[in-house]
């Protein structure tokens, strides 16, 4: 009883800290006046307003939050917020105009090797980049809406920028045309998750060399590129949608050198291909939905051992598409929605091997004007008798049990 | 004085549309279209198979029955025509009410049997562009028809010309432009390609209804060529311009050869 006693004291002691306010009614009428006040622990509540000083560093750890959305202006001179401490919580400020410039990428929120900060709430505008992460570790990001208007892409920040991090979260931000919605290198086991990544003007989320990540229940929409992930293993991709990535270099998603993953339960909506899987190894994809893609999925030759499972596949233009002749993986009870087969047992599964990828696809990827004769009455008909007696498409290029009904996902 | 003409045209245009109307070969082409229409779309759960099966009916069964029943249609009525030759017409104002005549009805069965489930189950773009598609299609082969009947007088010969020209472009059209796709391949013939489907009316209201049908694909590459050219409202307006024209130019040769042939 002794001991606690006297460890409640020792707490007390700490628990010392005050509030701080900064504002037009209050004697501290400047954020960095502000910050020179606090010491480690204290709360610096800054009122709406707004607030024209420059590079704020904050270099102590301190509660940091804006009441009535605070303006914090960078003038397109300045890094807006520079954060240098561990244990910083940033929260409800509006952040504007960072300053461009390619040497020095000054931020809207910058975090230097620090840990357990927290950047929650805020606004940022017309940033160079965004919020960005640099040697971190416990850090969350979350609930931010981010906003750039660049329209070129040296223009441009990315939205959210981890480098060389771990164990970070980032939740439910928006973020709009930046030029990456979510960039990650070197980022380890964080989690990302009801983010919305729209408009942007290169990805939506771009990610290489960060392995173990999970990925869940994030929207990616109309980005200039889609989605693309690179020279990574242990990805999980869970319930994402990806959508409206239209162009000829655009993805849904687009994998290379991926392996280890697991794929399962996202949606591929419009996008000119869902999925275009390069170099990927030991990857499951399965219960996902396809649906109106103009390539379902582009799986290269020098794939292996990938599953493609459980997947549904509805009104593509072409299901599958590949390089070579070359099959390593394995297709098995996907439902497919062009398969004409039969199911005399009756047991869900087509009796008939359904082989998913067409003649004309072939034809398509070896000579892509090709395109123009599509749903010509010839091709139909070339494409038919090729179903027949496979002779140009690998015959191991197939799906042994395929599904009569569409799964419920 | 011209009044009473049209009022003479609109008289025999009457006579020949209530003809054809009543004809069982039509009244079964409109049942038929309507049969596979409402099928295709009740049957399955998503609408993109039903309009494929549409796609087809407009690329491949609507072109066949246009041109066939036209032709025997006009040599059927060669007695019909002669009759009214004896009469104080023109010529031009005869052989006018019949492609009016004729074109009508197979727009009309076309419209009755294809577009009223379209516009149930597909009232969009996709839907709209299929039917505007359709009606000139149908235009286009009845034109054909009218050339291919008045190169010979033969009628066994005339719908040996009509089928050829039927299978040229639903088939063997397509086949040549494979083979340059694949001899030209290391060319940049994109363009030029955009150009040669303009030699064919299947294939330009094919791509037409391709790019509404098909966006996601038409984004890539070579797509992007030809919905840079077709897809924007001047390529529209061009191709539709075009596919005019392929009822127009043939209409009006045989309306030349009409006009001075030894009956």
């Amino acid at each position: 009883m002794k001991y606690f006693l006297i460890i409640l004291l020792l707490f007390s002691f700490s628990l010392n800290a005050t509030t701080i306010h900064v504002g037009k009614n209050y004697p501290i009428k400047s954020v960095k006046e502000g910050i020179a006040l606090t010491k480690d622990g204290d709360t610096l509540m800054v009122h709406g307003g707004w607030y024209k000083e420059g590079n704020i560093i904050i270099d102590k750890k301190i509660v940091f939050i804006g009441k009535g959305l605070p303006v914090l202006d960078g003038e397109k001179k300045h890094e807006v917020l520079s954060i240098k401490s561990d244990s910083v919580v940033v929260d409800g400020f509006k952040v504007i105009k960072s300053a461009y410039a390619t040497i020095t990428d000054p931020c809207g929120i910058k975090v230097y090797n620090a840990k357990y900060v927290i950047i929650q709430n805020n606004v940022l505008d017309d940033n160079f980049f965004g919020i960005y992460l640099q040697n971190c570790q416990k850090c969350t990001i979350k609930n931010n809406r981010l906003k750039a208007y660049g329209k070129e892409e040296q223009q441009l920040g990315n939205g959210i920028h981890c480098w060389k991090s771990n164990d970070i979260l980032i939740i439910a931000n928006r973020i709009d045309g930046h030029r990456d919605g979510i960039y990650f290198e070197f980022v380890f086991d964080s989690l990302i998750w009801r983010n919305i990544s729209t408009n942007n003007v290169r990805y939506g989320l771009h990610f290489m060399f960060s392995h173990s990540d999970t990925y869940i229940t994030n929207i990616f929409r109309n980005n200039g590129a889609g989605v693309s992930v690179m020279y990574t293993k242990g990805v999980k991709m869970f319930n994402n949608t990806f959508e409206q990535n239209w162009g000829d270099s655009a993805y849904g998603l687009l994998l290379k050198d991926i392996s280890d993953s697991y794929i399962f339960n996202n949606k591929f909506i419009s996008n000119t291909s869902g999925i275009y899987l390069e170099g990927g190894s030991r990857n499951k994809i399965e219960k996902n939905q396809f649906i109106s893609n103009g390539w379902g999925m582009k799986i290269q030759a020098n794939c292996m051992d990938n599953e493609i499972v459980n997947n549904n596949f509805l009104k593509n233009t072409f299901d599958i598409s590949t390089n070579g002749s070359l099959v390593l993986n394995t297709f098995n009870n996907n439902y497919w929605d062009k398969y004409e087969g039969y199911d005399l047992n009756r047991d869900g599964v087509g009796d008939v091997p359904y082989h998913p990828l067409s003649l004309f696809a072939v034809l398509v990827e070896s000579n892509p004007s090709t395109m123009l004769l599509y749903r010509s009455f010839m091709i139909t008909l070339l494409d038919k008798s090729e179903k027949v007696l496979p002779s140009i498409t690998p015959d191991n290029f197939v799906d042994n049990k395929p599904l009569m009904k569409p799964l419920p996902l | 004085m011209c009044f009473k003409l049209i009022k003479k045209m609109n008289r025999i245009i009457k006579i020949i549309l209530s003809d054809i109307l009543k004809n069982k070969i039509v009244l079964a082409f409109t049942l038929i279209l309507a049969i596979l229409s409402w099928s295709s779309f009740a049957l399955e759960d998503n609408s993109s198979k039903g309009l494929l099966t549409i796609l087809n009916v407009i690329l491949f069964t609507v072109p066949l029955v246009s041109i066939l029943f036209a032709t025997i249609y006009l040599y059927n009525s060669s007695e019909f025509i002669e009759l009214l030759l004896s009469q104080p017409i023109k010529r031009v104002k005869i052989w006018m009410s019949l492609f009016i005549g004729l074109s009508t009805s197979m727009v009309i069965a076309f419209l009755l049997g294809a577009g009223i489930p379209l516009l149930i189950y597909s009232p969009n773009a996709v839907g709209f562009m299929m039917i505007s598609v359709g009606s000139i299609i149908s235009i286009v082969f009845v034109a054909l028809a009218f050339l291919s009947s008045i190169v010979t007088r033969d009628k066994a010969k005339g719908i040996g010309i009509a089928i050829m020209i039927w299978l040229f472009f639903a088939l063997l059209f397509d086949g040549l432009v494979l083979f340059l796709l694949f001899q030209f391949a290391d060319y940049p013939i994109e363009k030029a390609m955009v150009g040669i489907t303009a030699l064919s009316p299947i294939d330009l209201a094919r791509i037409q209804i391709l790019l509404h049908l098909d966006v996601s694909a038409m984004m890539g590459y070579t797509g992007a060529i030809f919905k840079d050219f077709f897809g924007t409202s001047l390529g529209l307006i061009v191709s539709f311009l075009l596919l005019c024209l392929w009822a127009i130019i043939p209409f009006s040769i045989s309306l030349k050869m009409f006009k001075s042939k030894d009956l």
